[in-house]
């Protein structure tokens, strides 16, 4: 076995075991951790497929800021989880027999008949001064420039719906009216009370 | 290295004229959108206005592109031809009803936006995309841009507890559907290595595929079917339609169930007939099972319906089943009978909408079937229109559904399937049961409420063109079928 095979089989073992712990952990906390260690373990396989940059974007973007903010927004919510389980006995039986029944037909078709090394054979290993970067750039402003600019407007949609289903009109907002503040006068504060001279006895108490 | 990488890649900027509708509708929704933040409430008819201009000067850029052959660009992954051009200029004016329709539904209702318009915009440019794409990533793309506008557009009136329902159901299940979607992609683009749909269509037809690789095929194509089957909404993919129909504001609901279909229906045509022709043996197979459940459910259900948003997304269902009929014979005309019905479908459909959403009154948004009670004294001549709709949704001749219908079925008994034409024409004699009920109820019920209906000029206007023509198309069926097969 060589040592990209170790490598490979270690990051494999992690990333399935960490995507069952995943699904089935009870805690979302958790559950988001894994996750993490799931994309850990995807962005060392890339790595071995020599698609650094891809590796390095996956753990800045995904763990580093999507992950934190999942993590946030769970700690945040107040999940009831015995709503969430309430039903969950009750379509259990039916899911496990749609996955099984999936998973019988991936494993009839998908294995190493098909994507064997026989049929496609490993690619050759990239030179040493070869640049990840500089062409997935050049791909990404000439051939890709269609999607790429599809995908803007893809994030363009994602901003507008989030304020336009978040956003709240200005009904119960304090806020400062700058010009209705200048423009105040004295007499609609003050009031200047004229007082009688006997109530000042009173006063005096 | 870098100068010899350099010179692998070249983009020639001339070629760009093809997706100038595209381009100037993307940069007019960025313009819209920056004008409108400066516009104050009561000018927001501004918005209005300037969405229909955008979308009018879209129609025809893509009117004037007709006739220039197929130009495939953007790297192969754009294709402009005569299919993209019309269903275009169809979308667009398909679109600009809608708005004319929803403008004052919008206003009483206080949905009356300027995010509504822009993602109404966008959602029509990721239709475009969908029409004009040429490449798994473009198809995908499109899709999502589409998807999650309308997401948005039906939460949108977040004081609706059932809108928000329904976005969230339509999101969640949405998701699921181009996970499937895609999932069927990457094994297409795994077993053939490319993204582009002529290059998968060589590949698919190779006479060197080996039993495996068909093996890979044919499990992407089950997937794909699914992706587009719910996007479509056929049996048994069909859970979400009468839910997001009936949650969704009445104006959504016209644009979902009218507009998106032709953008299915052309994404159906780049990925199966243009990209999987060749496996068009196995997925006719597919589309008779969906073809016939949609007819059957479609029809037997929505005769139970007492809202009419519901009866009228049943009715979808049934109309969706008739299309995939059509594709299911695998021949041309059968494609151009299918595609003449989608398009006679839209013109019915918002017609239908448009009727309801007449019946909308400040603080009260009509739904049910009953709320059609006595139309015919409350307004005769909207009544006479709702008549036609529904005579024409019927499929009774002489107007356009019939045509559409009888194609359809001619065609299917030329290709053999004379037992699937039968059972088509019993379910849609069931449907008519239900369409005739709105016509009993509008002509031969009394009804408590007796004020006239009120509705802006436009809107008037534009619904009486549309319903005339549902009678008027009918009248020369041949002249709009030679356009939709000339699309192939």
């Amino acid at each position: 076995m060589t040592s990209a095979q170790i490598l490979f089989y270690t990051f494999s073992f992690f990333l399935v075991a960490s995507s069952l712990i995943m699904i089935f952990a009870k805690n979302a906390a958790k559950a988001v951790l894994f996750l993490v260690l799931a994309f850990f373990s995807v962005a060392g396989l890339w790595i071995l497929l020599e698609a650094e940059f891809l590796a390095i974007t996956l753990i800045l973007v995904y763990v580093g800021a999507v992950m934190v903010l999942f993590l946030f927004v769970i700690k945040m919510l107040n999940i009831d989880k015995s709503t969430l389980r309430a039903k969950f006995a009750g379509y259990l039986p039916l899911g496990l027999i749609v996955a099984a029944i999936i998973v019988a037909e991936m494993t009839m078709v998908l294995g190493h008949e098909q994507f064997g090394l026989n049929i496609y054979p490993a690619p050759e290993k990239a030179s040493a001064d070869y640049s990840n970067i500089t062409i997935l750039a050049l791909q990404l402003y000439t051939d890709y420039v269609y999607p790429f600019e599809l995908a803007a407007v893809l994030l363009l949609i994602a901003i507008i719906a989030a304020i336009a289903l978040v956003h709240r009109p200005e009904q119960n907002r304090k806020k400062q009216d700058i010009s209705e503040q200048v423009s105040v006068r004295a007499k609609d504060r003050l009031r200047i009370v004229s007082i009688a001279k006997n109530n000042k006895e009173v006063n005096n108490d | 290295m870098s100068n010899t990488a350099q010179n692998l890649f070249q983009f020639d900027t001339s070629t760009l004229v093809f997706a100038l509708p595209e381009i100037f509708l993307l940069s007019s929704i960025v313009v819209i959108l920056l004008i409108d933040v400066f516009l104050k409430k009561s000018f927001k008819n501004i918005t209005y206005y300037l969405s229909q201009i955008a979308i009018f000067i879209t129609a025809l850029l893509s009117y004037s592109l007709i006739g220039n052959g197929e130009q495939i660009i953007f790297s192969g992954s754009f294709i402009h031809d005569d299919l993209a051009a019309i269903f275009k200029v169809a979308m667009m004016v398909a679109s600009i009803v809608v708005l004319v329709y929803s403008r004052t539904y919008l206003n009483i209702h206080n949905l009356f936006k300027g995010e509504y318009f822009v993602l109404v915009l966008l959602a029509i440019l990721g239709m475009m995309v969908m029409v004009s794409g040429y490449s798994l990533l473009t198809l995908y793309l499109g899709l999502e841009i589409l998807s999650l506008s309308l997401y948005t557009l039906i939460a949108i009136a977040r004081s609706r507890a059932n809108a928000v329902e329904a976005g969230l159901k339509y999101f969640v299940l949405g998701a699921i559907a181009s996970g499937l979607l895609l999932y069927g992609m990457s094994m297409i683009y795994g077993i053939n290595g490319s993204l582009n749909i002529s290059e998968i269509a060589q590949f698919a037809s190779g006479a060197s595929l080996q039993s495996s690789q068909q093996l890979i095929l044919n499990f992407g194509l089950v997937f794909i079917v699914i992706g587009v089957a719910f996007k479509l909404g056929a049996v048994p993919f069909h859970n979400w339609v009468p839910d997001v129909y009936q949650g969704s504001p009445t104006s959504v609901t016209m644009f979902l169930s009218s507009v998106p279909k032709i953008a299915a229906v052309a994404m159906l045509i780049r990925l199966l007939i243009e990209g999987l022709g060749s496996l068009q043996d196995y997925w006719s197979d597919l589309f008779i099972a969906l073809a016939i459940l949609s007819i059957g459910v479609g029809s037997l259900v929505a005769l139970m319906q007492s809202n009419i948003k519901r009866m009228l997304a049943y009715s979808t269902i049934s109309h969706i089943g008739f299309i995939l009929l059509g594709f299911a014979t695998g021949t041309m005309t059968g494609y151009g009978s299918a595609v003449f019905y989608v398009f006679t479908y839209v013109l019915m459909s918002i017609a239908a909408f448009g009727v309801v959403i007449l019946l909308n009154n400040k603080g009260f948004e009509s739904e049910l079937i009953s709320d059609f009670k006595g139309l015919s004294k409350r307004s005769p001549w909207f009544a006479l229109m709702m008549l036609i709709i529904m005579l024409s949704m019927a499929g009774i001749p002489p107007f356009i559904g019939f045509y559409s219908k009888f194609f359809i079925l001619q065609q299917v008994v030329n290709s053999g399937f004379i037992e699937l034409a039968i059972i088509a024409v019993i379910f849609a004699v069931i449907s008519a049961y239900y369409y005739l009920q709105i016509i009993k109820s509008m002509y031969f019920d009394e009804s408590d409420n007796t004020s006239p209906i009120s509705s802006s000029m436009d809107t008037q206007l534009v619904l009486s063109i549309n319903a005339v023509l549902i009678l008027a198309v009918g009248l020369f069926p041949n002249y709009w079928m030679n356009i939709a097969l000339s699309v192939f």
